[in-house]
């Protein structure tokens, strides 16, 4: 293999001035709820596996993948490279599975008010009424509340729990479950094969264009349980369809994990852009696989955005398959106290005419730790082929951190590469300049946060921007004193 | 009697351990204008840096005293509260902040009062009108992109909405053409007339800006003091002749 050029660097930065001390005020979850219809012992085997699918009444060579993914899991070895300790994880202390109700709510009053007093905590219902789009809503393990707008059920878009699909389209299931993320990827795409529940099944039809974004609330709501979901969306040649996840949780002292395989394809001409806040209790593991084809013409955009959790890995990954696709990862992470956010993007180009972008921003405060890792390729003999890296780092404080690892590897002389990566810290004037104007000093370092990763909440629809907003003025407004 | 409204006295400054502005006096009233000159580095900037609370400048001695109010313990959000305002020479781009949103978080801050995005954007909209300022800026980011004059007319867009009492401004004409000039100084001049307390140090080296601004005083600076002083006039004299023979009989009358 010619390798015309390899470039592999890694920067670690820390800033010795430090402003003034800070403290944190965290964003904190109080309600839970504990009455669970079924709910499984800790600990995971066989037999957990075989119940689990029993319990969803699910079809043998379901049974049998998650078998073969459970031998798969106990064969990996844990990672040991990232920003923190995996090593942790205890997996026997984890409930794999959990569901409220057996049955699906369509409508909100079916909804249990336990679980709704959870959710209006989180402004779900106000949500739901502002898009008018189909709401399925994550309660632990399986959906609780979901309904689709007519629109969509016209145009024949499905939009359904993964247990859902799987049941009613068991073919379109059968041929993409697992393609795009191998059951044997990596230990923790095992362990959701394994014991995967929930998540969202989605198909749009050929030609069909959805403008109303799709939305999914996940939520993690009982000590030491595991979430697993497991999502698969499928477009059809021309199509368009935006996923909007969102997530929050209650905190708790012990550890929890949260082990998701999102598998995206995006077949000729189709664009999918999947977007996602997650604001997880900085107790918990997320490690997420997040994967998508795009074939001929097709547009594949991630939208990621990254606060709380104890330790969030995540690569959201773009496969260039097909001659003219696109690829684009947009990402935010917030590193707080006791907090590490090790999160990037992968592109890899395997055909012509491709195009990748990748943008990453990330802050670090009190103590945070946050590293941009990522990955583009582009292979050897591909013509016309751009990829675009830019990762800017704030770092509030000489405790936090930040680390970047871009890997470029470019087989192809042609290629347009380009990488441009700043850490910086809140500048001194810019700081003085909007106080002179009235402004504290605790809004004035918001706005200039808010300001930094304004590219990224363009992007996301009103009310999640406002949400988001609203999460970064409780993170740092008081946060300076 | 007209009230005092600013008052320095005995001020020294040090950035970064050098001594910059020192023993500095002067008395401004309300409804004054005065024009500070002077070589470049006399300290002129300093001295509008300082008063408006610039954690890099260190106050060694003095005081400074703004409405009866000695302010040097005050952040600068808290001056500006207290009505002090300092348009600035390069003003500072902040990526990503909407200038409107901007704009209005300091409208709600420094009269800490509520006011919804349609009365606001009511107010600010007579004030790009005044200005000759496109609407379109009101959504981009805070002088990101802005031309020199730009910028200099959206800080005057900000000292008209924040109105307040004593207005420092930090080389406004440059970068500013005629016309520009001209509608800035007479927005400035509106002020005057409509806040009874409302006076203006105005920091330049041009003689055209105080044609319009026609001021009270007009002072020399030089090694961060004040050593001449005179009226409008005076400035007539400064253009033809400059700064050294100012700075030489200076010099000379010093006692060592």
């Amino acid at each position: 293999m010619n390798r015309n050029k390899i470039q592999k660097t890694s920067t670690k930065s820390s800033l010795k001035t430090i402003k003034k001390a800070t403290k944190i005020e965290k964003y904190n979850f109080l309600y839970s709820t504990n009455n669970y219809k079924v709910k499984f012992d800790k600990g995971l085997s066989e037999d957990v596996i075989k119940r689990i699918s029993k319990h969803k009444n699910e079809p043998k060579w379901m049974l049998d993948f998650r078998l073969k993914s459970y031998k798969k899991f106990l064969k990996k070895k844990t990672p040991t490279w990232g920003v923190g300790n995996l090593k942790e994880i205890d997996y026997n202390n984890i409930t794999y599975f959990a569901s409220i109700d057996s049955k699906e709510n369509k409508s909100w009053k079916d909804v249990p008010s336990s679980v709704k007093k959870t959710f209006d905590r989180i402004g779900v219902p106000k949500a739901e009424q502002a898009f008018l789009a189909g709401v399925g809503a994550q309660y632990d393990s399986e959906v609780v509340y979901h309904r689709i707008k007519e629109e969509f059920e016209k145009k024949g878009v499905v939009f359904l729990s993964m247990d859902e699909g799987l049941k009613k389209y068991p073919k379109l299931v059968k041929k993409y479950f697992g393609s795009v993320v191998p059951l044997d990827d990596n230990k923790f795409a095992s362990l959701n094969s394994a014991v995967w529940s929930g998540g969202s099944f989605v198909y749009v039809p050929k030609n069909v264009k959805v403008d109303t974004p799709l939305q999914a609330y996940f939520r993690i709501n009982s000590a030491n349980m595991g979430q697993f979901e497991r999502t698969l969306i499928i477009a059809d040649k021309n199509s368009k369809i935006h996923y909007i996840e969102g997530c929050t949780a209650p905190k708790y002292s012990s550890q929890s994990l949260h082990a998701a395989v999102v598998e995206v394809i995006a077949l000729e001409g189709a664009t999918i852009r999947y977007s996602t806040i997650q604001n997880w209790a900085n107790n918990i593991y997320n490690l997420v696989t997040k994967r998508a084809f795009a074939y001929k013409n097709a547009t594949i955009e991630w939208v990621d955005g990254n606060l709380g959790s104890k330790l969030t890995m995540k690569y959201p990954a773009i496969y260039l398959k097909g001659e003219g696709s696109r690829g684009e990862v947009l990402s935010i992470a917030i590193a707080s106290k006791n907090q590490m956010q090790d999160a990037g993007a992968k592109i890899i180009h395997e055909a012509n005419n491709t195009t990748g972008t990748i943008v990453s921003k990330s802050i670090s405060k009190d103590g945070g730790v946050s590293a941009y890792r990522g990955l583009v390729k582009i292979g050897a003999g591909l013509k016309n082929t751009k990829s675009n890296v830019k990762c800017d780092a704030i770092l509030m404080d000489s405790k936090s951190k930040t680390d970047t690892y871009p890997v470029i590897i470019v087989d192809e002389p042609t290629a347009e590469v380009s990488h441009e990566a700043t850490v910086g810290r809140i500048g001194e004037e810019q700081l003085f300049y909007l106080m002179s104007r009235g402004i504290e000093e605790s809004k004035a370092v918001t706005l200039i946060i808010l300001g930094f990763i304004s590219e990224f909440s363009k992007q996301i629809p009103l009310e999640f921007a406002v949400e988001l907003n609203r999460l970064i003025e409780m993170e740092f407004e008081n946060s300076v004193g | 009697m007209k009230k005092l409204l600013l008052s320095i006295n005995n001020l020294s400054v040090n950035v970064e351990h050098k001594k910059i502005l020192s023993k500095f006096k002067l008395d401004i009233k309300e409804q004054e204008v005065h024009a500070i000159m002077g070589p470049n580095g006399s300290g002129k900037s300093t001295l509008a840096y300082t008063i408006m609370g610039h954690p890099k400048y260190q106050v060694t001695s003095g005081k400074i005293i703004f409405k009866n109010k000695n302010i040097l313990n005050l952040s600068a959000d808290k001056r500006a509260k207290l009505g002090l305002f300092l348009s600035f020479q390069t003003p500072l781009e902040i990526p990503g902040l909407n200038y409107f949103s901007f704009l209005r978080n300091s409208y709600i801050s420094t009269y800490n009062k509520k006011i919804s995005v349609l009365e606001f954007n009511l107010l600010v909209k007579k004030q790009t009108k005044l200005l000759h300022i496109d609407d379109s800026f009101l959504s981009r980011a805070l002088n990101v992109g802005f031309s020199g004059g730009e910028k200099k007319r959206a800080e005057i867009l900000q000292l008209n909405l924040l109105n307040p009492s004593l207005a420092i401004l930090d080389e406004t004409d440059s970068g500013l053409d005629v016309d520009s000039l001209k509608l800035v100084c007479k927005s400035i001049n509106n002020l005057k007339k409509e806040n009874p307390n409302f006076s203006v140090i105005v920091i330049t080296h041009h003689k055209k800006i105080l044609d319009f601004l026609k001021p009270d005083f007009v002072h020399v600076m030089n090694e961060g003091e004040i050593i001449k002083s005179g009226d409008k006039s005076f400035a007539n004299n400064i253009e033809k002749n400059g700064f050294t023979k100012i700075i030489d009989e200076y010099k000379k009358l010093k006692p060592k």
